[in-house]
């Protein structure tokens, strides 16, 4: 599974991070996060803004912090 | 680390996501310039219709999540708000030109007057939207 955060490196991409990890150890899957701070390599994914979360190269979440429970359900309908 | 993701520096509605329906016509391309002059004036920016058209994942993500949307329609065919009809993003803001008396034909010689009063009808039909919009919301689009 290829799991993206895509931010600057601001406060929030760093909590959606965090969301993200937490929500692959309740489904208990180990796979690393990447988060893509390029601004250029960002804009190629077609995002309005930032946070965004990136799961098999599908946007599922653009310009806030996801719930826990919306990236377990995002992962297990990927895995 | 940044508060927020990005300092925009712009107007409280600096954050409205601008679509335009772009068309083939006069009012397709007084749709494009409006939009292209109110996002260098920092009113809000211009996002790509035509992403969203192709259902490309972060372009359909970006209009179904962002708060502050405004969709610039020339005439009543009504593309881009078909388009967004299409991806269930919910229509915060609309502007038809040819209800704004404009009539539609193939003179792509835009007046100047035109265009503006195609500005002003956006930001009036902006005027309800919500602009505590998070300035983390426009980054990198």
């Amino acid at each position: 599974m290829d799991i993206k955060v895509l931010g600057p490196g601001c406060k929030k991409c760093h909590q959606t991070e965090a969301v993200v990890k937490e929500a692959l150890a309740e489904v208990g899957l180990q796979v690393s996060v990447d988060h893509v701070t390029d601004a250029m390599d960002i804009a190629s994914y077609g995002v309005f803004g930032t946070p965004a979360v990136v799961i098999n190269g599908e946007v599922k979440s653009v310009g806030k912090i996801p719930k826990k429970e919306e990236v377990v359900a995002w992962i297990k309908a990927a895995s | 680390m940044a508060e927020q993701c990005c300092e925009t520096g712009a107007s409280p509605q600096g954050n409205v996501m601008i679509l335009a329906c772009s068309g083939g016509s006069n009012v397709g391309q007084l749709s494009n310039q409006a939009a292209v002059e109110l996002t260098v004036e920092g009113f809000g920016k211009m996002f790509c219709l035509a992403g969203i058209g192709a259902h490309l994942s972060g372009f359909v993500r970006s209009a179904q999540d962002t708060p502050a949307m405004v969709a610039i329609d020339g005439c009543n065919v009504g593309c881009a708000k078909a388009i967004l009809e299409h991806i269930q993003a919910p229509l915060k803001a609309y502007v038809v030109l040819t209800d704004l008396g404009i009539e539609k034909n193939k003179n792509f010689q835009l007046e100047r007057e035109t265009i503006e009063k195609v500005k002003a009808a956006v930001k009036e039909a902006c005027k309800d939207l919500p602009t505590e919009a998070s300035s983390g919301m426009v980054c990198c689009g």
